[in-house]
């Protein structure tokens, strides 16, 4: 066994890891190539860096490809995922959507090489979904990957999209509320952290103090976090109008907003000037833009907190709330996507619908400190049995073997893996 | 539903992974809760008694089954969610019977109603369909006396295929341990017993094995093999 999985063993198990072994075998002389739009910043690309070693531990040759694209190409499909998210009012231009199809016309002659060798292909996201119709004639199975709530799309993007999805064999969504109708097998696998990457790692003690003195928080005061992308539909403005609520009552509360931009999210920066100015006025509330790959930074800080929120409008799945659960913090979220598969309230925190709610269970929280203990210890027992990338890894594993292996009776047996 | 567990004393043990698949089905209302049950596929009967136990979930362990849950926390009909949650999918020799029995159940809250109550866009049931993948594990328990040792090695997989799966394919509604432990006639009588007294409704899996093993490992020691 080598040392990636020698280290995923000691963390989830040796009966998990046997496992996803076995799992593996059977596909072993597979190739799957994932195709996404960036290598850094956000979930989407701290999976597929997860994805892509622990597969290719396991035997499995595994790529990562990324698609390259202009600044129109970026807007394009930043307002993909608005408007699959549900932002109504949105009409793309269709010099934007021409940008999106040459764009994506481009990355099919670059990458057919790889992807016509491929058995399996991932495409992630609307960003790379067009790759699929300058392939007419392939032979291997693609499978697209929607890593966002689209359960209430803009009716005309998502029309446009459509004609590209259903060319696909097969789609994976996180969560079933997030799915629309599809002429093919739609699976169902909720994301996952690595337990042993910087950002979710035991860190020393003495690291974690550490962090105080560097952004200036007080370590003798409540600090309350929000880790996320400068985004509306984290609702970041929200945030601070519950800390300021809740402030009225916890006179020493601290806030820290952390979080960082991605190369194909042009609206990061708009977004982050309007919370700086809402955040001026009280020097209790740092906001800080870190580089993407501040994970360590990231770890410590959620470790660092008392409460950590994630009050999103609109959320995928919500890593950072797994993030958070792994290292003991009881999560205050936003009542929508993902979150409500990870926060039960009374358990590993509260859903909330109002920055009044996530006030009020603030000072709940930092009243009753015993419970933060109690849940934190719950929430990071619920991520180890649930939310871990074997677990996410032992999903991909089981849908390629379904779809290679199509049966009327939904039971499949494979024997002789061991060779006896 | 029958087993497939052939047993030539040793004991082998498999695993299992289900891929769930969703049929976009949705129901925002008892009434549409139970004419879409007359026409999912009987693997999401399967799916929402047994095979969520296998999909990332929190354990809750007041409800049983999905529509149970769903009933309680977004119809808020408690008095249905009880009758559903108590339902024993065992009792039943296929799903379809399952199936049945649920419909019947709604249909006589359905008598109850003046007004059949629909939930919000995001409380809605979603239908979820499986296939599950069995593939064998490199274990194997020999005897019975290996069972304390070979338990805590088990995988989740194997723990739901073995001791959850198998009522549904077993001929006596069994877990297969105990199905195994019979072959050896009168000698784990006792033991069976304590094994059938675990009900895995209550708990997570990682739980029903730590609780499985522990039975188990009581048992031997009582024996004096341990």
């Amino acid at each position: 066994m080598n040392q990636l999985l020698e280290s995923y063993k000691e963390a989830v198990g040796a009966d998990i890891l046997h496992e996803l072994s076995q799992l593996a075998r059977v596909l072993k002389g597979m190739r799957i190539v994932h195709v996404n739009s960036t290598k850094t910043g956000g979930g989407v690309a701290e999976i597929l860096m997860t994805m892509t070693h622990l597969m290719t531990a396991l035997g499995i040759e595994t790529h990562w490809e990324v698609i390259n694209g202009n600044a129109d190409f970026f807007e394009c499909t930043k307002q993909f995922h608005n408007t699959i998210q549900g932002l109504k009012k949105t009409i793309i231009r269709p010099s934007l959507l021409k940008a999106y199809e040459e764009t994506n016309a481009e990355n099919a002659e670059h990458l057919r090489p790889i992807l016509e060798n491929a058995d399996v292909v991932f495409i992630h996201d609307p960003q790379p979904a067009a790759l699929i119709s300058h392939f007419p004639n392939r032979k291997n199975k693609w499978v697209w990957r929607c890593h966002i709530d689209a359960s209430t799309p803009n009716r005309a993007v998502w029309k446009y999209l459509r004609n590209y999805i259903s060319q696909f064999d097969a789609s994976v969504f996180s969560l079933a509320d997030f799915v629309q109708p599809l002429p093919h097998p739609i699976y169902l696998i909720p994301p996952s952290i690595d337990p042993l990457t910087e950002k979710n790692k035991d860190l020393p003690k003495e690291e974690v103090d550490m962090i105080y003195n560097r952004f200036g928080i007080d370590p003798d005061r409540p600090m309350i976090l929000q880790v996320s992308r400068f985004d509306y539909f984290k609702d970041p403005i929200g945030v601070i109008e519950a800390y300021k609520l809740a402030k009225k009552f916890k006179r020493g509360l601290q806030l820290v907003l952390a979080g960082g931009g991605a190369p194909d999210d042009p609206e990061g920066e708009i977004v982050l000037n309007e919370v700086k100015a809402a955040a001026a006025s009280d020097p209790d509330i740092h906001v800080l833009f870190l580089p993407s790959d501040s994970h360590r930074t990231i770890n410590a800080l959620q470790r660092a907190a008392d409460i950590v929120l994630q009050k999103s409008l609109r959320e995928g799945f919500g890593l950072s709330v797994t993030e958070a659960l792994w290292k003991k913090k009881p999560v205050i979220g936003g009542n929508c996507g993902g979150i409500r598969l990870q926060v039960f309230n009374h358990h590993t925190g509260f859903l909330v619908d109002t920055p009044e709610g996530a006030a009020e269970r603030i000072r709940y929280l930092l009243q009753n400190p015993h419970l933060i203990h109690e849940m934190g210890e719950k929430g990071q027992r619920f991520v180890y049995e649930n939310f871990l990338s074997t677990r996410h890894s032992r999903d991909y594993l089981t849908l390629i073997i379904s779809l290679f292996h199509p049966t009327n009776n939904r039971r499949f047996e494979i024997h002789n893996i061991n060779g006896k | 539903m029958e087993s497939n567990t052939q047993f030539s004393r040793s004991f082998f043990v498999n695993s299992c992974s289900l891929a769930s698949i969703a049929t976009a089905e949705q129901a925002s209302s008892l009434l549409e809760l139970r004419d879409k049950l007359t026409k999912v596929d009987e693997s999401c009967l399967y799916y929402h008694f047994w095979g969520a136990r296998m999909y990332p979930h929190f354990v809750q362990s007041e409800h049983h089954n999905d529509f149970a849950s769903w009933v309680y926390h977004r119809l808020h009909d408690h008095v249905l969610a009880e009758r559903l949650s108590i339902i024993d999918p065992t009792e039943f020799n296929t799903l379809d019977a399952l199936r049945q029995e649920v419909i019947e159940t709604i249909d006589r809250r359905l008598d109850d109603y003046e007004i059949v109550h629909w939930t919000k866009r995001e409380d809605r049931f979603h239908f979820i369909c499986t296939s599950i993948i069995i593939f064998e594990s490199s274990l194997v328990i020999e005897r019975p006396q290996d069972l304390p040792s070979v338990i805590p090695m088990m995988s989740p997989g194997s723990i739901f295929y073995h001791f959850i799966d198998a009522r549904m394919r077993t001929s006596d509604k069994m877990d297969d341990f105990s199905v195994w432990l019979e072959t050896f006639g009168d000698a784990y009588k006792d033991l069976v017993q304590k094994i059938q007294a675990i009900d895995p409704y209550f708990l997570s899996l990682s739980q029903l094995k730590d609780e499985l093993a522990e039975v188990i490992k009581g048992d031997f020691i009582s024996r004096g093999q341990l």
